[in-house]
């Protein structure tokens, strides 16, 4: 059996507990998904999947049940430790590239090698540098984050969320934003890290038709998995 | 290389360059007004201490007063239900060359001088004006009083027959430098001096009243042989005289009266204006403080989003926080660095077109140094202090709420 990368197992999610008004969105997820997997996250508007990526993306915890990414129990552990879990073992694409506007895409890419060690160094930039000729924009790099278009904007974003080559790269609708030709542009390039460095990938999408390209698809719908396939 | 704090920081500001530029010369006239305040007050003060005290001793002692004592009979009966007060006598301070020394000894002081003085006769031909003759250990007493500096004609010398008088009673007895000039104490008898110099104190009644003269002159001429009738002191801390003086007061057992006391309602006025300025420059200095601190927050809520991701890719909530503290801390320093180029410019505008009806400078505003570096100290550490709040709500962002905004 293969490696498993993620593994959630009974995860539940309420907001305003203790409240009238508390209400659980997420009624006990389990789901694992391997080294190297690309798995399509889908369901209806409020149906829980941003809740249950920024579960497994260590941004939010869960009310109960267990979750493992890497190897590594994220139940119990401090807010730092989290944060350095996190920094170390995800990568986010958000449907908006949030890129530091102040910065060069050069910069953004090198950013959360930076924010780990403290000082940039000459590996540092190698290492972006590789990374942006990777999504194509070497000749962007000193371009500031504002002066690029959007589908170049996701790009970089691909190519930073990748720096500290991560375990597992989450994107909520990477895609959401950007016209066809983008969007399949920058889906590529997922795939293609996907294949060449082994990356497992869950990415949040209503586009069927990009989903249809993943290798599994999980559907979710008012807090439960309804459908787990995988297409290949 | 600069690590990452300073990195974003900077960039940060960069960023929003309207608001850093609106906020540091805002923090610039802040501190300039701070800035030209102190140096006026420090050029008011100077000027006050030396036209006010540069001619009269800051502690002064004395013998204690004299005091009828009645005769009780027995049962505490008093035998007087009106006591006459009795005349203070020209007396000598009883072991004053030990009360010298101990004075000397003490930290606070920077000069003693003792001093025989009392009313006396300037007589010079038909002329007669009644005048207070000082005598003084020149060497000691210059130190106290720079009659140096005031001299108009002559010299300030002190020798066993040489006198130094005050302008106006130059003028009215009609002496020159060179000239003889009798003195005679109560009893008629005094030895005639030569007038070796003319000083101007400061104020026609000084000038109309005092002559000096030796120490040992004035002590044969009073009766006071081997005594001294006060002791002058000078202090480090001329706010701090009062305290000095009644240290010494209890050490020695002798009067001793402080200018502050002596000189109640000019202190009083000094003192109003030191604690309005006080007042002025620390309100200057909050709105400076809440000026940083709205810049902040706002900038923290335009950035919510780029904190937000920045923590999602690994950023500490420390790492956030210093962002924002160095943030108000290098708008303190650059603002400080403007207002101290400001104030500097103010101050010698100041100088330049605020003159006296004979030109000089209406009073001495100092370019100290140590302003300079107090203020970009002072600054930067309200930058720091006024940027916490808005640092700490940058690091408590959750970051799952910031992205979503």
């Amino acid at each position: 059996m293969a490696e498993s990368v993620v593994l959630l197992e009974g995860v539940r999610k309420s907001y305003n507990i203790g409240t009238p008004v508390e209400t659980e969105v997420l009624h006990g997820i389990d789901l694992r998904l391997e080294r190297g997997e690309f798995c399509a996250l889908m369901g209806p508007s409020g149906s829980g999947k941003s809740t249950l990526l920024n579960i497994i993306g260590l941004l939010n915890r869960p009310t109960s049940g267990r979750l493992t990414i890497d190897g590594h129990a994220a139940g119990g552990l401090r807010d730092r430790d989290l944060t350095r879990l996190r920094g170390h073992t995800i990568g986010f694409v958000f449907q908006y590239h949030y890129l530091l506007p102040a910065f060069t895409a050069l910069e953004n890419v090198m950013m959360p090698l930076l924010v780990e060690s403290g000082r940039p160094d000459g590996a540092m930039r190698s290492r972006a540098e590789e990374l942006l000729a990777n999504v194509g924009l070497t000749q962007w790099r000193d371009n500031l984050a504002t002066n690029m278009s959007g589908g170049q904007q996701q790009r970089v974003a691909v190519a930073r969320a990748l720096a500290m080559k991560p375990a597992v790269l989450l994107a909520d609708e990477p895609t959401g934003n950007l016209d066809t030709v983008s969007a399949q542009g920058v889906f590529d390039l997922m795939k293609r890290v996907n294949a060449e460095q082994g990356t497992t990938i869950l990415i949040v999408t209503h586009n069927r038709m990009l989903a249809d390209q993943c290798g599994r698809i999980v559907e979710i719908v008012d807090g439960r998995i309804t459908t787990d396939r995988r297409i290949r | 290389m600069l690590p990452f704090e300073w990195i974003a920081a900077s960039r940060f500001l960069r960023e929003g360059r309207m608001q850093t530029i609106a906020i540091v010369l805002g923090i610039g006239i802040g501190v300039g007004v701070i800035i030209f305040m102190s140096a006026a007050l420090a050029g008011q003060m100077t000027n006050i201490t030396r036209r006010v005290l540069s001619a009269q001793a800051h502690i002064v002692l004395m013998p204690p007063q004299e005091i009828a004592r009645p005769l009780r009979g027995d049962g505490d009966i008093a035998e007087a239900a009106l006591i006459q007060k009795p005349f203070q006598r020209v007396r000598s301070i009883d072991q004053w060359q030990t009360i010298i020394k101990q004075v000397s000894a003490m930290p606070a002081v920077t000069a003693v001088s003792p001093m025989a003085s009392g009313a006396v006769l300037a007589v010079r031909g038909e002329a007669t004006r009644s005048v207070t003759i000082q005598g003084v250990d020149a060497a000691q007493y210059f130190k106290i009083v720079p009659l140096p500096e005031k001299i108009v004609a002559g010299t300030p010398r002190l020798g066993a027959e040489d006198i130094v008088v005050g302008v106006d009673l130059a003028t009215d007895l009609g002496v020159r430098v060179g000239d003889k000039l009798r003195v005679a104490a109560a009893s008629g008898q005094g030895p005639t001096l030569t007038v070796t110099g003319i000083v101007d104190l400061g104020s026609k009644g000084a000038n109309q009243r005092l002559t000096y003269c030796a120490l040992h002159t004035a002590q044969a001429l009073l009766g006071l042989i081997g005594g001294v009738s006060s002791i002058d002191i000078t202090v480090r801390d001329i706010y701090a005289a009062e305290e000095v003086a009644q240290n010494i007061g209890a050490l020695t057992g002798v009067e001793a009266d402080s200018w502050i006391r002596t000189n109640n309602q000019l202190y009083l006025a000094i003192n109003a204006q030191r604690i309005a300025n006080t007042t002025i420059r620390f309100f200057v200095g909050l709105a400076i403080a809440f000026g940083i601190a709205a810049v902040l927050i706002v900038s923290v809520v335009q950035k919510s989003k780029e904190i937000g991701i920045l923590r999602a890719m690994g950023t500490s909530r420390g790492q956030i926080l210093r962002v924002f503290l160095l943030e108000g801390a290098v708008l303190g320093l650059v603002g400080s660095l403007i207002g101290s180029s400001l104030g500097a410019s103010a101050i010698i505008l100041w100088s330049r077109l605020v003159k006296n009806p004979d030109g000089t400078p209406l009073f001495p505003l100092d370019l100290d140094p140590k302003l300079f570096i107090a203020a970009a100290v002072l600054a930067t550490l309200s930058g720091l202090i006024a940027a916490y709040l808005p640092a700490l709500r940058g690091a408590r962002l959750d970051p799952v709420v910031a992205i979503r905004g």
